[in-house]
């Protein structure tokens, strides 16, 4: 902490930088271009060691509940003890284990072939739906592949989510466009997402912008950017960072909070081979953000940290970048084989650390749930999403049109002609409209 | 009709803009204080402030895809990318995300914004200073794609730019941004008279121009940017062979006016395309293969190309690398000639 200011002595005492999200309003620093008294008057810091620094910033994980749903500390100052009302943590797990239930369904419906992709959030839905939950409606997304139960638990319709698994047309998202999982409501706030890894974030810095030159502090709506743990290495990863610290509409911190779910694989490649930092919090700090590290399978401590992160950007405070540690207990998508490159012996161990057991025991021990009702719970979800299916199924695929429409905003002259030709040739042979 | 060239007609354009909508944010490297390297955003910090006139770190990517974030929440960004040779880091932000935003979206998500970014060579920028990428975008379903030749039309261009639902990339000529480079007059708005006030000039309507005498008879000469003068020089020198030339100032390349182009085309027999690009896949291509499929019963000649060489953009050697009149009059003889 101190090595940063250690280049002279006599200098006036800097703000210490903050690196916990913990607070209420974190304060929009001074930036620290060289100052030029420092040089002047020629003190000096200690000769560079050349030795791995003491990175203990951002390595600590904020975490609530033990893995079997006890509290760790029970602080009697908060609400339950653990600063989570009842009713926040209910919500939070109903949503979850919908999305359990729907992976779990969808999975097996792309091994039929009934759909072309999918990509599950097992084992990470705590890391997701806290994430959404610490949200107003009036806060945007941008999301990253395995966000879509955050729209889900803004009430957004399972038909629309499944219709957008069949690219079908109902499917709003994308109009039948893009790869299941492509998930986007105008409506609901939630950014339709791309396949490409990391462009979301500096898009999510520039959504940020605009909210705070549109609404007055303390009460901005606040942008939620998401990542996984592959996609900081990007290149835009670093632009959206620099942005974000850079960036300061009306004097203020943006209304951002960048949010990674590491879950420590990018298809085949493990998290150290995307960095050799300590902790991907850590790497806040180099832009002038705050960073924080939690524990992803927590639901309570995802939503305390991201609710301090969202309040402190709402106000207007120095956005935060926050790591969420958990694990992809499953393949990266349906196209993948993770017994090809990965001990099968940790993956059960994260399986153990299941976060919807960790919180439905935490809220079997509050008396909010009694036995079987989790069981009942993750009955009724499935059910809902096979009969939904049922239907939804049967919805057929896009009309011709969107081939052409959307492409800008009305159909140019050059797009109307191939419109119409493509029209002429199916006239002429029906058949090829499905293809050969 | 203040004479404006096209670095005053661009930031007469942007003053009118911000004026007009709280909206409109100008953001890039150096536009803010600086008021661009080019001069483009002169006063607008000081005007607008620099929450509206914003630099931003050195960083393209981040630039567009801060932008894109911008617009999705209702700003209007003109984003000014220094020298369109640095435009590739945000080549995937324009590319997979800006061009395909609303179609991605199903419609929900627009994502209208203004990319300037001065172009082409002519100025001793060597490789990095020089290059004419507009073809790499024109490919590129869902982005509107402008390259205007004078004052007149870079302010109404860019006017209609900023009122345009789709994204639209405004590729400048720097090589013309001071004057056209023969130091004569602006063509068409001879010393380049630009309104005051807001007037915009549609996308996709071509403009067309001949000598003083001319009628367009013998051959039609298709062009953009600072490509035009060239091209309007040829005209004159083709005069003096007794060749009667039309030039036509295509201004936007998608959408593009396959109409003016080929309604001048079935009238002459004759074409030739101009671009300062390289040769293969430039967009003088585009426009060859578009009049051969529309035009193949009026062709007297082969249609024919005068391009920059399929090399990267050089230094020393510029003059001979960047189409001259010389070399416009050659093909326009050529296609006149042929038989």
């Amino acid at each position: 902490m101190t090595d940063s200011t250690r280049i002279t002595e006599p200098v006036g005492a800097r703000a210490p930088v903050r690196t916990r999200a913990s607070g209420p309003v974190q304060p929009a620093l001074p930036l620290s271009s060289p100052r030029l008294d420092d040089f002047e008057q020629a003190g000096t810091g200690p000769f560079p060691r050349f030795v791995p620094e003491d990175t203990a910033a951002c390595l600590d994980v904020f975490r609530v509940l033990r893995p079997d749903g006890t509290v760790i500390a029970p602080d009697p100052a908060l609400e339950n003890g653990t600063g989570v009302a009842d009713d926040d943590a209910l919500a939070m797990l109903r949503t979850m284990v919908r999305v359990r239930a729907l992976d779990d369904r969808m999975l097996g419906l792309q091994r039929q072939g009934r759909i072309g992709f999918y990509g599950a959030a097992t084992g990470q839905e705590a890391a997701t739906i806290a994430a959404g939950h610490a949200l107003e409606l009036r806060d945007w997304v941008h999301p990253a592949l395995r966000e879509g139960g955050i729209l889900l638990h803004r009430g957004w319709p399972l038909w629309s989510y499944l219709a957008a698994c069949f690219g079908n047309a109902d499917d709003t998202s994308t109009r039948g466009r893009q790869m299941p999982c492509h998930y986007g409501s105008r409506q609901y706030n939630y950014v339709t997402l791309s396949s490409v890894m990391a462009t979301q974030y500096p898009q999510a810095v520039g959504t940020a912008y605009a909210m705070a030159l549109q609404h007055a502090a303390p009460d901005r709506p606040v942008c939620l950017g998401c990542i996984g743990d592959g996609a900081t290495s990007e290149g835009d990863f670093h632009a959206a960072l620099t942005f974000a610290g850079v960036m300061r509409p009306r004097g203020l911190g943006l209304p951002l909070v960048l949010y990674c779910q590491n879950n420590q694989w990018a298809i085949s490649t493990p998290v150290e081979r995307q960095t050799a930092a300590a902790s991907l919090a850590m790497k806040a700090a180099g832009y002038g953000l705050i960073g924080a590290r939690v524990d992803g399978n927590d639901a309570l401590a995802v939503l305390r940290v991201m609710r301090a992160a969202v309040a402190s950007a709402r106000a207007g405070g120095v956005p935060a970048f926050i790591e969420a540690v958990t694990y992809r207990v499953g393949a990266h998508s349906t196209s993948d084989d993770p017994t090809r490159y990965r001990d099968e012996a940790v993956t059960q161990r994260w399986k153990a650390l299941d976060p919807i057991v960790r919180l439905a025991a935490y809220l079997a021990t509050r008396g909010v749930l009694v036995p079987g009702d989790a069981e009942r719970m993750a009955t009724e979800a499935d059910d809902e999403v096979r009969a939904t299916l049922a239907q939804v199924e049967k919805v057929g695929p896009p009309p011709i049109e969107w081939l052409f429409d959307d492409v800008y905003a009305q159909v140019p002259a050059a797009l109307a002609a191939e419109r119409e030709a493509l029209r002429a040739r199916l006239a002429a042979a029906p058949g090829a409209a499905h293809g050969s | 009709m203040p004479p404006f060239n096209i670095i005053q007609a661009v930031q007469d354009a942007l003053q009118i803009a911000m004026r007009a909508d709280p909206k409109v944010v100008v953001l890039g490297e150096d536009v803010g204080k600086f008021g661009g390297v080019f001069r483009a955003t002169v006063g607008l910090q000081e005007e607008f402030g620099d929450d509206r006139v914003i630099d931003t770190p050195l960083n393209e990517c981040g630039i567009v895809g801060t932008a894109i974030g911008m617009a999705l929440y209702g700003l209007r960004p003109v984003v000014e990318i220094q020298f369109s040779d640095f435009i590739y880091p945000a080549y995937d932000q324009i590319v997979n995300e800006l061009a395909k935003y609303r179609y991605r979206s199903g419609g929900q998500f627009p994502c209208p914004l203004v990319i300037r970014t001065p172009f082409g060579g002519g100025i001793r920028g060597g490789h990095y200073h020089s290059q004419s990428p507009e073809a790499v975008f024109a490919h590129h379903a869902g982005l509107v794609v402008v390259a205007p030749s004078n004052p007149y039309d870079a302010k109404g261009l860019l006017l209609e730019a900023v009122h345009a639902q789709d994204p639209v990339m405004v590729f400048e000529p720097k090589r013309v941004y001071r004057g056209p480079d023969h130091g004569t007059n602006w063509t068409g708005h001879p010393l380049g008279e630009v309104p005051a006030g807001a007037y915009r000039v549609p996308f996709g309507v071509a403009r067309q121009w001949r000598p003083r005498r001319g009628v367009g008879t013998a051959v039609t000469v298709v062009s953009y940017a600072a490509m035009v003068h060239v091209c309007e020089r040829a005209a004159v020198l083709a005069e003096a062979d007794g060749l009667d030339v039309e030039v036509i100032d295509l201004r936007s390349l998608v959408p593009w006016d396959v109409d003016a182009v080929c309604s001048a085309v079935r009238r002459t027999g004759r074409c030739v395309v101009v671009n300062e690009a390289p040769r293969t896949c430039g967009f003088a291509a585009e426009v060859a293969a578009t009049v051969g499929e529309q035009c193949f019963d009026w062709l007297l000649a082969p249609v024919g190309r005068v391009t920059g060489f399929d090399t990267p953009f050089p230094y020393t050697l510029e003059h001979l690398y960047l189409p001259d009149p010389a070399r416009v009059l050659d093909a326009v003889r050529s296609a006149a000639h042929y038989a």
